[in-house]
């Protein structure tokens, strides 16, 4: 606090011809910019207020026996340790849900990968209408899940134009309410809408891979697949390495997808995901502390795994 | 040994036409065209099959109903999707919460963006620090504490500022505009101070114009999140009269569409609602969506 009230006093536009005792001092003690405290403020208001202290909050509910009382009351919270975590982990739609992200990443990780890196590529070439078919892949994106699951809904129930168009190849119980399919089927839409965001990342990476290389590549007689494997795709590695570690964070993230297109991580809970499962513990069953200490897991999972891609992209690198 | 054969001839080529090699892309073969456009068709059909079941007077999910037919068409599930979520309020819900999450996001994220990049002062470094650890941390965590906070300890349930307030500030944005105003060269900002201007004057002088069109690019981003984001306002508007359309056209699609006469074209005329400002806008600004170029800064 007493910083800040000094950061009044020696204004940095104050003319240079004077430097005073005390601007000087105020620049050893601030720096020589000390307005970026002014300018950096909010944000780190913000994130105390809507960060720091809702993360202490969480890791304090999922240690205590917490739940949701009427306004005003005032009731007793006791300390139980690890109690939550030992419900979490005992739970077996807990891991179901943490079966389903495997799925779920099994499926994403691989098919994003490859067609976005594929698409970005031909899209990179000399191609007509070169901005339709950028707009083409980018609109999934762009649009509310809300919105697009409505239409998955509609093409993929039990008499939707997919069934129709395969006949009687269509999965029985149909796509979205058969336990096989389920998980599958979250995966692919979730793919199929993310796509646009991973073909702009790869995009940007093509555009900084040295084009001597493919010249070099060109003479020695390399063949397009040559080119692909040699030059492309370690020059877009550290893409990759970001498309995995994002895939990972959305594969934990799940929520709308089973809440909308399998109706509430049916069927049987075979699409259920950690955070849909936090909130139907925490918020709609008011069992917050358990719902935390998933949340805790959860968090402390995707940083283990985020942590291993690095360090593996590391080593090999 | 293609490399002796090949080489003379290509060695003489570049000294007569220099820089046209080196610019030249590949074209694409006409097999690898026509997959480019079977994939770009598998992404549009959905989007397309949208606003033509959202004109079906009856429901047609067989083969033939992917192609409008004159005597199915209406404008009447438009009209029972309005009246049932009214649409008007529904969307200005949803353009204040993006609205408010985007002047925040890029008022304050400029500012800290700037000061880390530019700015000297004591604390830089620790700044720094905590955006890379909130990088990393995801929402969901903090899913119920901000529950808990935001509706039981603040009141802010069914509230505006509830909703804009978790995604006020987002780290990802204070780390790509810094990433933008890392770029610039800091003698521009020394020459200028030199000259009297003011921090403020520089930032809004000189950085800012320097950064418009990565400014653009970051905004655009920024608009589809708050606009298409389902989970946090649904869990704090429990009022229809405060809910985004997303959160109204969820709820809808979960309980009420089984009594609408054609429940599936409702869904979709709302989903189409939903969905046609942000495909305008990327049509429209389609140039500026591109990856913020962070990999250079990144390094330093």
């Amino acid at each position: 606090m007493t910083t800040l009230t000094t950061t009044t006093a020696v204004r940095p536009e104050a003319p240079d011809a004077h430097i005073s005792k005390v601007r000087r001092v105020g620049r050893a003690v601030l720096g020589r910019q000390p307005i970026g405290l002014l300018f950096g403020a909010p944000y780190l208001i913000f994130v105390v207020v809507l960060f720091a202290y809702p993360l202490i909050l969480a890791v304090w509910i999922s240690f205590h026996n917490y739940f949701f009382t009427a306004p005003g009351v005032a009731v007793a919270r006791p300390w139980v340790g690890f109690a939550n975590y030992w419900a979490v982990l005992q739970d077996a739609e807990v891991r179901q849900s943490f079966i389903n992200v495997g799925v779920f990443l099994l499926i994403n990780v691989p098919l994003t990968v490859i067609l976005s890196l594929l698409v970005a590529t031909a899209l990179n070439a000399v191609i007509p209408f070169k901005t339709f078919f950028r707009t083409a892949f980018y609109v999934p994106y762009v649009t509310a899940s809300v919105a697009m699951i409505g239409v998955w809904l509609f093409m993929f129930s039990s008499g939707g134009i997919v069934n129709h168009a395969l006949g009687s190849l269509a999965p029985v119980p149909s796509w979205l309410v058969n336990e096989t399919w389920a998980m599958p089927s979250v995966a692919i839409y979730v793919t199929w809408k993310s796509m646009g965001f991973y073909i702009l990342l790869y995009l940007a990476a093509l555009q900084n891979v040295p084009k001597e290389l493919y010249e070099a590549a060109e003479i020695d007689g390399a063949s397009w697949w040559h080119r692909f494997r040699s030059v492309t795709i370690p020059g877009v590695r550290t893409v990759t390495t970001l498309v995995l570690l994002l895939a990972i964070i959305t594969g934990a993230n799940l929520f709308t997808e089973p809440y909308l297109l399998t109706g509430g991580g049916g069927p049987n809970g075979k699409s259920v995901s950690p955070v849909l499962l936090i909130y139907q513990t925490g918020i709609e069953q008011n069992r917050p502390a358990f719902a935390s200490a998933l949340g805790v897991i959860l968090t402390l999972g995707v940083l283990a795994v985020a942590g291993v891609v690095q360090f593996v992209q590391r080593r090999t690198a | 040994m293609t490399i002796t054969e090949e080489a003379p001839p290509r060695l003489v080529e570049p000294a007569v036409d220099a820089p046209v090699p080196r610019r030249r892309r590949r074209r694409l073969s006409w097999p690898q065209l026509i997959l480019l456009i079977i994939a770009a068709m598998v992404f549009l059909f959905p989007f397309y099959y949208m606003i033509v079941g959202s004109l079906q007077k009856k429901q047609n999910t067989s083969l033939s109903g992917a192609l409008p037919q004159p005597h199915n068409l209406t404008l009447h599930n438009y009209s029972q999707i309005n009246a049932a979520l009214k649409l008007g309020k529904a969307l200005l819900n949803s353009g204040i919460f993006t609205g408010g999450v985007l002047l925040c996001t890029v008022v304050f994220g400029v500012l800290a963006g700037y000061a880390l990049a530019q700015l000297h002062f004591r604390g830089r470094a620790l700044l720094f620090a905590v955006m890379l650890v909130l990088l990393m941390v995801p929402f969901q965590l903090l899913m119920i504490p901000l529950y808990v906070l935001v509706v039981r300890n603040y009141g802010l349930g069914d509230s505006y500022l509830g909703m804009i307030a978790p995604f006020a500030i987002n780290s990802t944005a204070v780390f790509i505009f810094r990433q933008f105003f890392m770029q610039l060269p800091p003698e521009l900002f020394d020459a200028a101070r030199i000259d009297g201007a003011s921090e403020r004057q520089i930032l809004t002088g000189i950085a800012i114009p320097l950064v418009r069109p990565a400014l653009i690019t970051a905004m655009l981003l920024t608009f589809i999140g708050p606009w298409n984001e389902f989970l946090w306002p649904f869990l704090i508007t429990k009022k229809q009269s405060l809910q985004p359309l997303a959160v109204a056209l969820a709820n809808y699609m979960s309980t009420v569409s089984s009594t609408a006469t054609n429940p599936f074209g409702a869904v979709l005329a709302g989903a189409f609602v939903l969905a046609f400002p942000a495909v305008l806008l990327i049509i429209a600004f389609g140039r500026y969506f591109v990856s913020p170029d962070i990999g250079s800064a990144v390094k330093g």
